[in-house]
């Protein structure tokens, strides 16, 4: 991991510590709530790799279509879905980004071509392929961007979708959240090549990886990948080098990792090495970190208020969305 | 005028693609090798292999991709060579194409038609001759349909191109080579069971590849003097229980033909349905015909056992008739 070197300019620095903050707070709420029974069912949290969606989300457009997994509360924020609207969805009412039927693992809207929330591990790799393929054939400049977890290597559909995504030449990033785990399955544990990215270039696709815990080194990444796709009309493949700093989700023991890591880890946190690195160059004081940190508790109070005001769907609606027709 | 259930569904599939540009059709060998099963024979030199496009073996990367593009505004059909190679894109089918609507608070309809065939009879042995539709009725979400006339094989694709839904269409491939007279096309349905044969001592329920010896079990059946009708369910999810239930409230007994193997069948839910809902209507026991629950064996004798036939329909068909309640 190196350190970051490039130089930020103060308001792009302060959109990502922004976001990063928005993030991170939301998910910590969210872990709190999880204890108080609020949110119930599995709730992962993304807190420690907030760099890589918080790099990656300014690089797209508002046509792009976004694809995620159960870890992607981090990417629905950025993406621009409200917390209210996540918050909401979270406590399972009405007035969730997916109605309240979906939960924290299935995050979904139209509006900001957010495509989910997928609970299986690397289910959504075909979907953002058929994305861009649609887009192919009906000649729209638009891309489909595609977030995964490292676990999702070992699956057959991921190899299915990096060749066909090749094959077509079909505009589709893949960014590759490796933390290091699959749940509890270490890399080096599953995986006779740890170089993920080294996997892409096998079917002809741009590949690289950068140091997801710097948000500078995630967007440089990212600007340069998407650039590229849009350019050359061909997939492009990134691996993010970051880790999760929580439990795989609330259920975990964490019984297969050393604290000492976990806190190795949390020396590169990416919202602690953005702020040092900006105050080091004199770009921000307290003061701006304080007013991010005020202004996001706000906005998480109210997105509590929010949801706890929200409604359950009543019991007669139980079949309603199963079928077009039925709606 | 006169064809082949396989020229219906290539006549069905060119329709589709003339009449919408959006329409495309993907699977493994659908292109220059023109289908596995000939279906599409063609297709790729009038329309390009942009829209008839060939796949590699890989199944579920390919019919996520047709979500996908489902999703992205097309209206793909996704062909999977048999039901058999489908279980290597259950997760996709079961766990996206049926769930993202539901899972998105309706937000994200799936139009997506998957066609595969089904059935046994062609010596083909265990890995290729299995008829899972049940597997797939069993979920919500999926719309299952079943041609079994050369109406509905010919007029079927459009309905489920039309549905916003994820829809499977199940072609039984003993059917492809049969001839016979097309007659209207716009007959086709893919909501309402029809009735194929009427008759008032026994309603003989079937669906696919099994009509024609359900039909040939009740001409037998006729020449001792029992009168049976035949139900062909064409939807296999939902099921028309209306229709289903008004021809065995008229006969008063029921058979249920289903190449699936006995056990969680078609079958089991077609039966149990008309028993919660039919049951003092019932003048004798409920009974079906399945397959023997064995792999389908290579010999030909053993296959034919495995099997539901003209016999073993019209043998149940005396068996229910000797009965009484």
């Amino acid at each position: 991991m190196s350190a970051p070197t490039s130089q930020v300019s103060r308001e792009q620095g302060l959109r990502w510590l922004k976001d990063m903050i928005r993030v991170r707070r939301m998910e910590e709420k969210c872990a709190e709530l999880y204890g108080q029974e609020k949110i119930r069912g599995f709730l992962h949290l993304y807190i420690g790799e907030e760099a890589v969606a918080a790099g990656s989300m300014p690089e797209l457009s508002a046509e792009d279509a976004v694809v995620a997994t159960y870890r992607e509360h981090g990417h629905a924020l950025l993406r621009g879905i409200s917390m209210n609207a996540i918050m909401a969805e979270m406590y399972g009412k009405r007035e969730g980004c997916s109605g309240g039927r979906g939960g924290s693992m299935h995050l979904f809207d139209a509006k900001t071509r957010f495509y989910g929330g997928n609970a299986i591990v690397s289910g959504g790799l075909p979907l953002a392929v058929g994305l861009a393929l649609a887009d192919k054939m009906q000649n729209r400049q638009r891309i489909s961007v595609c977030f995964f977890g490292e676990g999702a290597v070992a699956e057959g559909e991921f190899h299915e979708s990096l060749n066909l995504a090749a094959l077509w030449q079909l505009p589709v990033l893949f960014i590759c959240e490796n933390n290091l785990y699959a749940m509890g399955t270490a890399l080096a544990r599953s995986e006779s090549v740890t170089d993920i990215h080294r996997k892409a270039e096998s079917y002809g696709i741009y590949s690289s990886a950068a140091d997801g815990m710097d948000v500078v080194s995630v967007n440089t990444a990212v600007r340069a990948a998407v650039t590229r796709i849009r350019e050359d009309k061909k997939p492009a493949f990134l691996e993010m080098r970051t880790y999760r700093f929580r439990a795989h989700s609330m259920f975990d023991p964490e019984l297969y990792r050393d604290r000492e890591e976990v806190d190795q880890w949390k020396q590169l946190c990416p919202i602690a090495t953005l702020t040092a690195q900006m105050k080091a160059q004199q770009l921000i004081d307290d003061r701006d970190i304080d007013g991010i940190e005020k202004d996001t508790a706000a906005e998480i109070h109210s997105a509590v208020e929010f949801a706890e005001g929200g409604h359950w769907e009543p019991v007669e609606d139980l079949t309603r969305d199963v079928y077009t027709e039925s709606r | 005028m006169t064809t082949t259930y396989r020229e219906a569904m290539r006549a069905a599939l060119r329709q589709a693609l003339q009449e919408d540009e959006r329409v495309f059709l993907m699977g493994e060998d659908v292109g220059r090798y023109g289908g596995c099963y000939a279906i599409s024979q063609g297709l790729q030199q009038e329309f390009g292999e942009t829209r008839i496009r060939d796949t590699p073996l890989s199944e579920s990367a390919f019919v996520g991709a047709g979500i996908g593009a489902a999703l992205g505004g097309m209206r793909p059909i996704v062909e999977v060579m048999t039901v058999n190679f489908s279980l290597l894109c259950l997760d996709q089918i079961v766990n996206t194409a049926a769930t993202l609507r539901h899972m998105s608070g309706g937000q994200f309809s799936v139009p997506l038609v998957i066609r595969m065939t089904t059935g046994a009879g062609r010596q083909l042995a265990a890995q290729h001759s299995h008829s899972l539709e049940c597997w797939y009725a069993h979920v919500p979400g999926l719309r299952v349909i079943a041609p079994a006339t050369l109406e509905d094989m010919r007029g079927m694709l459009r309905l489920a191109l039309e549905d916003p839904d994820p829809v499977i269409i199940f072609e039984h491939n003993a059917l492809y080579n049969r001839e016979g007279e097309l007659t209207e096309v716009a007959v086709a349905d893919i909501r309402r069971a029809a009735i194929r044969r009427p008759g008032k001592d026994i309603t003989l329920i079937c669906y696919g590849g099994n009509l024609h010896k359900t039909l040939e079990a009740a001409t037998a059946s006729a020449e001792s003097g029992i009168d049976a009708e035949v139900l062909d369910l064409r939807s296999l999810r939902p099921l028309d229980d209306e229709t289903i239930l008004a021809s065995v409230r008229k006969t008063r007994r029921a058979i249920i033909v289903d190449e699936g193997w006995h056990s969680g069948s078609l079958a089991a839910e077609i039966g149990m349905r008309i028993a919660e809902q039919a049951f003092y209507d019932l003048d004798a026991p409920l009974a079906r015909v399945c397959t023997a629950e064995v792999p389908i064996p290579y010999p030909r004798h053993l296959e034919q056992a495995a099997l539901p036939q003209v016999e073993s329909i019209v043998g149940k068909v005396r068996e229910v008739m000797g009965q009484n309640v």
